[in-house]
């Protein structure tokens, strides 16, 4: 198991520098000159121009620029916000609770309602019941998810006035960011404070109902096909046949004997989601004016703040090494074989 | 009498054995037997069609404003009327014809990106599946690396690189969908390069490239045509997101998710404005998808079994 970690390990680092290269290279690729992007339209004073390119280092050589940016990484200095002047990091840690309650409530709705969906059309294959729900899969997973969002507001926000069209709670609320949270924050506020914050537990709640749907759209359709398909083959293994013929009943041989282990292979899915919901993210965080870092990514690039642009792509796609890094290593914990095999 | 039992014989044996189908019946067999597939068959012609004929079926230019016919809402509510079917949009362009000059940037854009990925991603899978462990390593920790970011992630930062509009934003899809064709190539390849088959073409003399595009690529078709049909639809869906964000093709081009962008505004005024082209988007998405579940079925029967 130590050498298997090991192994994955080895494979992690070089992965991890490949995309410092990327992101090191994202502001070079620019056409024409940082320094000018970076000033508008503004014309710049040619001396003023030479020192800004020093200042940046964007004046010596790729490969010293290259090892200068490394150094700075491995300092754990990620540049500052053009706008803002706030360090990367800094706005980072603030709106990334956002994104994570959103997507953590997002796949737990995908998981819980798509094992559901995935099991019931397993059991009833060939019936009414199965084709409809993957139909429905099917739809899910061809979904425009930025569209669907829409439709949503117009129908539940605007129409029927059930939920808030737009972001993570009332303004009418002092909600103190203890934890980023928002569930959690209110409802601490909510008991620090029941006169002023009464009811903030529920209107965060009711914030997060639509985006929670939107997101988990796309990973719900993947799961629940991925259970039918995984459903039915556990239930043509002998042993679930030998379980049948002792006489449990259907409930317990679906639930107890089949579903664990068909479930091995949805687990590794949910891992692959994970990229999918920083992706849907974006867009979902932007069409709900979310404060997450998928707006504040999509809001750096609309202002071209580079150095949020870079750090930021930098930061999301070293979460998601490092959780199929840890998806790889339980699914080597819960499979024998794979760690063995490879 | 000698020579009587051999037609007779024959006859018997062509009786008996038959012609094998053809392969082309056999998969029309398997395709058809999935009505799902069918129906995104027939949707997608007629999607098609309207595409490639799209100025000669639309009513109007699709850029074409009628002044005084702001938000005209589709024919059958009230208030609608016959002259736009579907109604108009907030500068008085008609929106049917903007949805069927806009099927061709998006077939347009689904077409070319898969080839710019496929091909690439062909060449590189099978140069990793033959030419050793160096390169193949090379190769693939590019990929892994590719695949970290999300797609739609490191498309925006492609677009938002180069530029915004049609070009970049094909570029960004192709180069976000390369790691799977490379993948999927490279994975078949290994398998089909253990085969006694090609050991038997190495041995009559095959070089290299022969046994890479000659005699393993076309054994590794099959899952490739499913994922290029799976890659179209999320090219369809990837422009449109890209232009809802602004980065895609830019207006007054009618493109599908572009038409999203600014129907925002509309949600309580003007609901067919925000309903058309999304519902238009997910019908095309939905039976391109429907398709590549029977290409599935007819090219691959041992995942029909599991499934």
């Amino acid at each position: 198991m130590f050498f298997y970690i090991l192994k994955r390990l080895a494979v992690l680092v070089p992965t991890f520098f490949g995309i410092t290269l990327l992101t090191f290279s994202l502001i070079r690729m620019i056409p024409g000159d940082p320094i000018e992007v970076m000033m508008g339209e503004r014309s710049v004073d040619p001396v003023m121009h030479a020192a800004a390119l020093k200042q940046l280092g964007l004046d010596q050589p790729l490969p010293v620029q290259y090892f200068h940016y490394l150094g700075q990484l491995l300092h754990g200095d990620l540049g500052a916000s053009l706008k803002t002047q706030n360090p990367v990091w800094t706005e980072f840690k603030i709106l990334f609770p956002a994104t994570l309650e959103l997507a953590v409530m997002a796949l737990l709705f995908a998981l819980v309602v798509g094992v559901v969906a995935g099991v019931t059309a397993a059991v009833k294959r060939g019936s009414f019941l199965d084709h409809g729900v993957m139909t429905l899969a099917l739809t899910g997973y061809s979904m425009p998810i930025f569209w669907w969002g829409l439709m949503l507001i117009m129908l539940f926000s605007s129409g029927l006035g059930w939920t808030p069209v737009s972001g993570r709670i009332d303004l009418m609320f002092d909600i103190p960011p203890d934890t980023g949270f928002m569930l959690i924050d209110a409802w601490r506020a909510q008991r620090a404070d029941p006169s002023l914050n009464a009811g903030a537990l529920w209107d965060a709640a009711k914030h997060l109902i639509l985006p929670t749907i939107v997101l988990g759209t796309i990973p719900l359709a993947v799961i629940a096909r991925m259970t039918r398909s995984s459903m039915l083959e556990v239930l043509r293994e002998d042993y679930v046949r030998t379980a049948r013929a002792k006489g449990l009943s259907p409930t317990r041989v679906v639930f107890i004997h089949t579903l664990r282990n068909a479930l091995i292979p949805v687990l590794t899915v949910i891992g692959l989601q994970v990229g999918t919901l920083m992706g849907g993210a974006v867009l979902t965080e932007t069409i709900f004016s979310w404060p997450g870092i998928g707006k504040w990514l999509i809001d750096a690039i609309g202002r071209r703040d580079y150095p949020v642009v870079q750090s930021g792509i930098l930061l999301v796609a070293t979460l998601v090494i490092v959780t199929n890094f840890v998806v790889d290593i339980l699914y080597g914990v819960a499979n024998p074989r794979i760690r063995h095999n490879k | 009498m000698s020579t009587l039992p051999i037609p007779a014989a024959t006859d018997e044996l062509e009786l008996h054995s038959g012609t094998p189908p053809s392969s082309w019946s056999e998969f029309w067999r398997g395709f058809t037997k999935n009505k799902g597939a069918v129906i995104g068959l027939v949707f997608m012609a007629i999607v098609c069609l309207a595409a490639l004929f799209a100025p000669w079926v639309a009513p109007y230019s699709p850029i074409e404003q009628f002044r005084d016919h702001f938000l005209t809402p589709p024919a059958w509510v009230a208030g609608g009327s016959s002259q736009f079917l579907l109604g108009t949009d907030e500068v008085g362009r008609d929106i049917l014809s903007r949805l069927i000059h806009g099927a061709r940037l998006s077939l347009f854009v689904g077409l070319v990106s898969v080839v710019l990925a496929l091909i690439p991603g062909v060449v590189l899978g099978l140069v990793a599946a033959n030419f050793g462990k160096a390169l193949d390593s090379i190769i693939m920790r590019i990929m892994d690396i590719m695949m970290a970011l999300p797609a739609l992630l490191l498309a925006v930062a492609i677009v938002a690189i180069l530029g915004p509009g049609l070009g970049n934003a094909l570029l960004a899809i192709a180069v976000v969908s390369l790691p799977a064709y490379v993948r999927l190539t490279r994975a078949s390849a290994m398998t089909e390069l253990n085969r006694d088959y090609v050991t038997a073409a190495r041995l009559s003399g095959a070089g290299t490239l022969r046994i890479m595009f000659v005699t393993v690529l076309p054994n590794c078709m099959a899952p490739l045509i499913v994922h290029a049909t799976m890659g179209f639809s999320a090219a369809i869906l990837e422009i449109s997101a890209l232009g809802f964000l602004g980065m895609g093709v830019q207006p007054p081009a009618p493109e599908w998710g572009t038409m999203l962008a600014s129907a925002r505004d509309y949600i309580e005024r003007a609901w067919w404005v925000v309903t058309l082209p999304g519902l238009t988007i997910l019908f095309s998405v939905l039976a391109i998808n429907l398709m590549g579940d029977g290409l599935r079925d007819a090219l691959d029967p041992k995942l029909k079994t599991a499934a």
